[in-house]
């Protein structure tokens, strides 16, 4: 056995690899394109994420746009930023990303602000990712709750709060709507309380909350591009499918369920940390209004919530050291579902280890490429 | 290439295949009936009427064996918690349910756990949870004998602990812990833990097989007299009930030491404060 013979087949893999999904460089000189000096391990407040979108669309106008599309009870703009590869004009498909729609889910917008960095960074050198921006475009809103998570920034005593702020109704006293409980989804019949003061009030009517409107509106006229709707919550470790309702099932629930549990495994491969799959009342409680069964009921046929970390210890105080790890494993989460959608949309390819196979035929090539090298 | 090498990397191929096969999750039957609710209540499919499971048996991943796993993690960080002991559920990994019609419903579980500052693996344990079937509700009765929990030793710290609030000039305080980022000052973690530990007795306690509870932040902390050899403090602490989404204010009054362990000798349970507009006040516990 010839030592050049070795060197050219490792080489030869190395390159393939650094092609393909294994990012051989990630240091500082391959950052471009995201923000310098934007720390996306800690949180922040509404301004500075405005300021950070701005700049996004600034540094990377072949990638990403912003739009605003609503507006909030205060006033405040609802903004997403778009993300895709290709001409405009041409009706592409899409995945609808939302974050921070209950305020006190800080580790919800730092998942949004990190998804996007991580697009940012990859997505010319990861043929994947850049085939699926070709294909399709990519919804995110960093923060649709803003006016919620601004009050929730205001001091140590609002720190937890997680409705809107829209004013007392009539009779009631308390500010705020439960905005998951707010959408037009079997409205009012489960999991819901009719008194404004509480967590949960779901509102004086289906979609009275401005902020339900924006993405019913914009979601609403783009049914059929949209392929897959996440919604990023905290706390629980769950990715939870359709519907909120325990006497209704959707049409796809085992396609929902395979692709979940897939999902929850590959987040569980980066650290480790478990993620139950279900619906709703099976695996934490009944609800009605979520935007996950509006969306599934609209006829989006991949509709997931997903609640990230932790599982109680810090609940939605989830310490700034953490937002890295949970927003790694989420990431693995929610690409696995987004390359699963396509795949299927472009390929009609629904096997579900697919969008793992060829990650995992390189990891193969490498591997045996450095037990030759080794043994050698 | 020589012939070795090749069949290892044909080998090394086969592997990869196999690595990225088709994932068979299991599966649960369709409910092909949708049905409009017509009441605005916890509409929740009782568990023994969740019919995928044989007499009695629960999935373990689903919300009854979930919740009356958390009530044993309470359980047991009132009996084991301490200032370096903090005790969390794992994985439930069987469960089931027998209903004992008056006297209520008594769930049997098989747990792992962990002591989460150590981040100890405590290992299986078998626990037994009791919710009462009388209208006013007593708290659960949790009987979770867990051998996992004899191998672990925190005297050293406990004692140097105790040693240094019993004597120290100023009396402790502190407040928003965790802070709003989630942020620990090292010297509070110790209290924090206490707190934990302390307002695990009321989450016991106010528990049901509706709720879900864990808890939120230590709003407050102060440091009284040190009584009968136990340091005492009162907090005021914040429980977050997963299932009613909302906040719970309790303020406790607490004694410690490292051989008698925490002992909550009073309870409190606070309306929601007044926000900066005029708001009603809240249950002081979940429904």
């Amino acid at each position: 056995m010839r030592k050049d013979d070795i060197m050219i087949v490792a080489g030869l893999a190395f390159l393939i690899l650094c092609v393909q999904n294994i990012d051989c460089t990630s240091d500082k000189s391959m950052q471009e394109g995201t923000p310098w000096n934007y720390d996306y391990t800690r949180y922040h407040p509404v301004s500075e994420i405005s300021d950070w979108m701005e700049r996004v669309v600034t540094e990377n106008p072949e990638l990403v746009s912003s739009s605003v599309y609503g507006e909030t009870f205060e006033g405040r703009n609802i903004t997403y930023l778009k993300i895709g590869l290709g001409s405009e004009g041409v009706q592409k498909k899409a995945i609808w990303m939302d974050c921070g729609i209950h305020a006190r889910e800080w580790i919800a917008p730092a998942f949004c602000q990190w998804f996007v960095k991580e697009i940012l960074l990859h997505y010319k050198t990861d043929k994947k990712l850049n085939e699926m921006l070709k294909n399709m475009n990519l919804y995110v809103t960093p923060v649709l709750n803003v006016d919620g998570y601004m009050y929730s920034w205001i001091n140590e005593s609002t720190r937890l709060w997680r409705k809107s702020r829209s004013t007392p109704p009539e009779g009631c006293t308390c500010h705020g709507v439960d905005l998951n409980r707010n959408f037009n989804a079997n409205w009012g019949t489960v999991g819901v309380s009719r008194d404004c003061c509480h967590n949960t009030y779901c509102g004086s009517g289906p979609v009275s909350e401005k902020e339900a409107q924006a993405v019913t509106q914009f979601v609403g006229s783009r049914v059929d591009q949209i392929l897959c709707f996440l919604t990023i919550h905290s706390a629980g470790q769950l990715l939870l499918l359709p519907y909120g309702h325990p006497h209704i099932s959707a049409p796809n629930y085992d396609e929902l369920m395979a692709v979940g549990q897939a999902a929850a495994k590959a987040m569980k491969a980066v650290h480790g940390m478990d993620y139950r799959v279900g619906t709703s009342p099976d695996i934490l409680y009944p609800n009605s209004g979520s935007s996950r069964d509006w969306a599934r009921l609209m006829g989006i046929p991949f509709s997931y919530t997903f609640e990230l970390r932790d599982k109680g210890e810090f609940g939605h105080l989830l310490p700034e050291e953490q937002i890295q790890p949970a927003c790694e494993e989420a990431f693995e989460g929610a690409l696995f579902i987004i390359t699963y959608v396509h795949d299927k949309a472009f390929y009609n390819r629904t096997e579900i280890g697919a969008a793992s196979v060829a990650r995992a035929f390189w990891a193969t090539v490498l591997g045996s490429c450095l037990a030759t090298m080794y043994l050698l | 290439m020589s012939r070795p090498l090749c069949a290892l990397w044909v080998f090394m191929v086969l592997l990869g295949d196999r690595l990225a096969s088709p994932y068979r999750p299991e599966t649960e039957p369709l409910d092909p009936e949708p049905h409009e609710a017509n009441s605005i209540v916890e509409l929740e499919v009782p568990p023994e009427l969740d019919g995928t499971m044989s007499d009695g048996e629960l999935v373990p991943h689903h919300y009854p064996a979930q919740r009356a796993a958390k009530v044993v993690q309470h359980y047991l960080n009132t009996r084991h918690g301490s200032p370096y002991r903090w005790i969390e559920l794992h994985r439930v990994n069987k469960a089931s349910l027998e209903d004992l019609g008056q006297a209520g419903k008594k769930y049997y579980l098989e747990i792992s756990l962990k002591e989460v500052i150590s981040n100890t693996d405590l290992g299986q344990c078998s626990a037994e949870v009791l919710f009462s079937g009388e209208q006013d509700q007593g708290a659960p009765q949790v009987q979770c004998p867990c051998e996992g929990l004899q191998k672990l030793n925190t005297t050293a710290e406990e004692e140097a602990l105790f040693q240094r609030l019993n004597s120290s000039a100023t009396p402790l305080s502190g407040s928003n812990i965790p802070d709003s980022y989630g942020h620990i000052a090292p010297e509070m973690k110790p209290l924090w833990h206490l707190g934990a530990a302390a307002a695990s007795f009321v989450m016991l306690k106010e528990s049901n097989e509706s709720t879900l509870y864990n808890m939120a932040q230590v709003a407050n902390i102060t440091q009284l007299e040190t009584e009968n050899g136990q340091l005492r403090f009162k907090y005021h602490v914040l429980l977050h009930d997963m299932i009613s989404q909302e906040i719970l204010h309790w303020k406790l009054l607490v004694s410690w030491s490292p051989a008698g362990g925490v002992s909550v000798l009073q309870t409190e349970g606070q309306p929601k404060p007044a926000e900066s507009t005029p708001e009603d006040t809240a249950p002081t516990s979940a429904s």
